[in-house]
């Protein structure tokens, strides 16, 4: 449905703000999630849900080596099968295309059942070249030698500059040698975190539907505004011609923007075979194709003061984006933290994976745990806390956020009660073989809100609807949504309604990026603002009061001494036989007092390692975290708690094991315990969140936060290992033969 | 700062899936080992039946035709003709849980059992805990905010019934024990723990 404007005040009146904590209702208030119920009973429609009547189930083969050229395609096998209606050869699979990953989609087989599609896909004969694999994403020699590196950057700044007759590069060797000679300790270590997928659980993919010349694609998305036009362009047809829709989507974590290739696919067929067609990815082929996050590995060198302040960093990284893609950006390495004098380089391996997609805060969780890794490890080389060396570093904070970082630290030390259980690294009780350990980390994310429209209309009878073409990825979206209106309109977050998840809808920003909260609320709060204001009027006029002397609270609309009043639903009466409509954006960059951005977080993680079988567990795990004004602190917790447990699973179980032979990527079909390693249940210790809101941070209005805090669990985590040990596990995931290693290895047996 | 080949020494990797689908030992096993809320099912061997045939499905009280192959999952057949979509296709393995369903009161995977093997059975699927009467489990994932996406929560909402109906008493040792057949990747599982435990306690 596009909705009319038939506002009859064009122009924004604002101007726009928060009401004061003391104030608010409704806003950072606990509120259950509004599609809670009919997610836990299965009500909930996901795209993988749709049934449509005659729908065909398409099934894809996904390329069974790394990389191969495509000698011959026979699918005459598959299209015999009982059951199978259509056989489509993608592009990537014709004859001579060359495939660099394996799990990439080659042919689509559309059935009646999935079953008989399976049947077909078994049934496809392709003969293929194999071409040379690499896939050693952690082993720069390899590559090297391999000739699978390109250069990704180097950045070099001194307190010292060269002068105007120096050689650059004669000046910076020299000035590096003198930095570290003066330094009063010297560290040099090599750390690394391994790639891991996105793993959504419910998979890329698409149902399409033609309606005649009109394609309707249910879509597993985070960008339900930009994903119309795309299919448009790739099917040729104009983009009114097209609407999607995602009513629920079961995770994307950054690798679902797009239509991507498959989806296009399954309109296509649905085109040629005048049937709804559905294509989702099946585990495997989600997990190798789905999304990944680049690995890094990095050799660095530092030089600190007695109290451990870094004053010169000097650093080579490396790592894979997968195939043609770079590898973690030199801005993030250092981290936050960066010394006045630094110098990274940086080196992109290109690997027969697939490419990677935006992970959750894209480059600060590996920037992180590269950086201050290895702060942690001159904490221990001093014997210090590294509560007190982490202290000392923020004088090397480039953005700006020292001071809420050590604010956030007591907050954290406190909540973690870090005095008491601190012990120097490598020094605490041994029970048995189990020794216990604590560990930091901290963060920054920028979170600025991105565009959004929302159309809300009041309704004669007193109903309120908003719409807007944005998607809840499990955030809680229209459950905030509805607390903005419901406060701004003096109502309950049940008497509203928030429609969202359609194309047709004005337009709202893809979800990413920490941007969701912070658009959508802003242009909640200004359609609501507006809207109310014009009710205003009508009621004046009845009440015989002054539109500017009214407010709305408490399901009235009434005069501020509350002498004069009407309930909601007669103020709404006088609107007659038209709903009021009211239709206000959002612009990126235009935050006035709605929205901000720039945040920062401290996680403090306390663990266990049993020393003879190298099994960790988190016992206990700190966030603090800023986001300006919470709107719903239940949600915003469970947000974080799940960044922390991800972090978890990143920190000890979870990576892509791809194969030395053959470059597959082993652990992609299942989740049993030799699948793909993600935290259980009985994995996650006790998990305290606290949401920073004081009011210098609250003035700033709405931050997104979805990236925030899935940044330092990593870092938190092998910090807190590596006290317990007194020996660092230097790549994460921290596996048990990772932990007999490095302790073998400081034992000299290795 | 090598990691070839360390994957499969792991200590996490005791059980593989071939041995787990091989035979009751290797069940036995696995259940040991994670504690899943879920029993394997024992998969009756059908008489010899190719192509597709009709079958009666008793779910959620009542008797349900579906047209099926041997091939076709419980599953399958509960999400694509009985519109019954809470059970979730995760993994085909069953290693996600996020299929898990109530056969004769037990939890099995719809995603490893075949519809042809449990005809004659009752089968309850999460739509049953919804409705006029909402179960106290879903409602307490409700109050504890136990859902992200959602797409992992009802096979948890199932498991979470399995062995609350089990253990009526379970204290929250046995919480984080006892379901652990079933993975969230939004990370709810704090959450999830609460929402249990306050089901025993009669607090929703
Ligand atoms: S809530 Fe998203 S997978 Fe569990």
């Amino acid at each position: 449905m596009v909705l009319q404007d038939n506002d009859q005040t064009k122009e924004p009146m604002g101007p726009y703000q928060w009401p004061a904590r003391k104030d608010t209702d409704v806003i950072g208030k606990d509120h259950d999630r509004l599609d809670g119920l009919v997610k836990s009973t299965g009500a909930a429609k996901y795209t993988y849900d749709v049934n449509l009547k005659n729908q065909l189930i398409a099934v894809a083969l996904g390329c069974p080596h790394s990389h191969v050229r495509i000698k011959s395609v026979d699918s005459t096998a598959a299209e015999k099968v009982d059951g199978v209606v259509h056989v489509e050869v993608l592009e990537q699979g014709k004859e001579g295309k060359e495939v660099r990953w394996a799990g990439e989609l080659l042919v689509v087989v559309a059935a009646e059942s999935e079953g008989a599609a399976r049947e077909g896909v078994a049934n496809i004969k392709i003969e293929y070249e194999m071409l040379d694999v690499f896939t050693a994403d952690d082993d720069l020699e390899a590559a090297q030698r391999a000739k699978r590196t390109t250069k990704g950057g180097n950045r070099i700044e001194t307190e010292q500059e060269p002068g105007d007759d120096d050689d650059e590069d004669e000046f910076y060797e020299k000035e590096f040698v003198r930095l570290f000679k003066d330094a009063e300790i010297v560290h040099e270590g090599e750390y690394g975190i391994d790639a891991i997928t996105h793993c959504c659980l419910e998979p890329h993919g698409a149902t399409a539907v033609w309606e005649g010349d009109k394609l309707v694609v249910y879509l597993s998305t985070q960008n339900v505004s930009g994903t119309d036009d795309q299919f448009a362009g790739a099917l040729g047809v104009t983009a009114n011609d097209v609407e999607v829709r995602c009513d629920y989507i079961g995770g994307g974590f950054g690798s679902k923007f797009a239509p991507d290739y498959w989806g296009i696919a399954a309109a296509r067929i649905a085109k040629k075979t005048g049937r709804p067609v559905r294509l989702m990815l099946d585990r495997d082929q989600e997990l190798r194709i789905g999304g990944s996050r680049p690995s890094g590995y990095v050799k660095v060198k530092v030089g600190a003061d007695k109290t451990g302040k870094l004053s010169v960093w000097d650093s080579h990284h490396w790592g894979t984006g997968g195939s043609g893609r770079g590898a973690v950006s030199i801005g993030v390495v250092p981290y936050v933290m960066v010394p006045p004098n630094r110098r990274s380089i940086a080196t992109n391996i290109n690997t027969n994976n697939a490419p990677v997609r935006a992970w959750r805060a894209p480059n600060h969780p590996q920037g992180c745990a590269l950086s201050q890794t290895v702060i942690d490890d001159v904490a221990g080389k001093l014997g210090k806390d590294s509560y007190d060396v982490f202290m000392a570093n923020l004088a090397n904070c480039t953005n700006g956020k020292a001071e809420v970082y050590a604010d956030q630290m007591k907050v954290a030390a406190r909540l973690m009660d870090w005095k008491a259980k601190w012990h120097p690294h490598g020094k605490g009780a041994v029970k048995g073989s189990v020794v216990e350990g604590l560990g930091m980390g901290l963060h920054t994310w920028g979170g600025a809100a991105h565009p959004s429209t929302c159309t809300l209309k009041i309704h004669p009878d007193g109903s309120v609807e908003s719409f807007l073409g944005s998607q809840d990825l499990g955030s809680g979206t229209r459950t905030v949504c509805a607390q903005v209106l419901a406060e701004t309109l003096g109502l309950k977050v049940t008497d509203v309604t928030v429609n969202l998840g359609s194309s047709k809808y004005p337009i709202s920003g893809p979800s990413g990026g920490s941007t969701t909260v912070g658009g959508v609320s802003q242009s909640h709060r200004r359609s609501a603002q507006d809207g109310l204001q014009k009710l205003f009027v009508l009621v004046a006029a009845k009440l015989g009061a002054k539109a500017s002397d009214l407010i709305a609270a408490g399901g009235r609309i009434q005069t501020t001494d509350g002498n004069k009043s009407l309930s909601w639903k007669q103020a709404c009466g006088l609107l007659g036989v038209t709903p009021l409509e009211t239709t206000r954006s959002h612009e990126r960059g235009k935050d006035g007092a709605l929205s901000s951005s720039g945040v920062a977080g401290v996680q403090m993680a306390h663990v266990s390692v049993d020393k003879d079988t190298g099994v960790i567990r988190v016992n206990k795990f700190v966030a603090v975290q800023d986001q300006g004004l919470v709107i719903n602190p239940k949600t915003c917790k469970s947000q974080i708690s799940g960044a922390v447990i991800m972090g978890i699973a990143a920190s000890i179980y979870e990576q892509r094991v791809n194969d030395p032979r053959t470059g597959l990527f082993l652990n992609s079909g299942s989740f049993d315990r030799d699948g793909y390693g993600l935290a259980r249940l009985g994995d996650v210790g006790d998990i305290v969140v606290e949401l920073y809101e004081p009011e210098s941070e609250r003035s700033r209005g709405v931050i997104g936060n979805g990236e925030p805090p899935a940044i330092s669990p990593k870092t938190a985590i092998s910090n807190a290992v590596a006290n317990a040990l007194g020996v660092r596990v230097p790549v994460v995931p921290m596996t048990p033969k990772r932990v007999l290693d490095a302790l073998a290895k400081a034992a000299g047996k290795a | 700062m090598t990691k070839s080949n360390e994957y499969t020494d792991s200590s996490r990797a005791t059980v593989n899936r071939r041995s787990f689908l091989k035979g009751s030992g290797a069940v036995a096993a696995a259940t040991a080992l994670h504690s899943p809320a879920v029993e394997a099912e024992p998969q009756a061997a059908a008489n010899v039946v190719s192509g597709a045939t009709t079958i009666t499905l008793n779910v959620n009280g009542g008797d349900h035709k579906v047209t099926v192959e041997p091939r076709t999952t419980l599953l399958e057949a509960l999400r694509s003709q009985l519109e019954l979509t809470g059970a979730k296709p995760v993994s085909s393995d069953g290693s996600s849980g996020a299929s898990t369903v109530l056969v004769d009161g037990k939890p099995v995977m719809a995603s490893t059992t075949l519809a042809m093997a449990v005809t004659g059975k009752n089968i309850e699927t999460v739509e049953s805990l919804g409705g006029e009467d909402t179960d106290a489990v879903p409602r307490a994932f409700v109050k504890h905010d136990a859902q992200q996406c959602g797409f992992c929560t009802p096979g948890f909402v199932v498991a979470v019934r399995a062995l609350l109906n089990k253990n009526p008493d379970a204290t929250e040792s046995q919480i984080r024990q006892g379901l652990n057949g079933n993975i969230c990747r939004c990370g709810t599982y704090n959450n999830i723990i609460k929402a249990a435990l306050d089901v025993v306690k009669g607090g929703v």
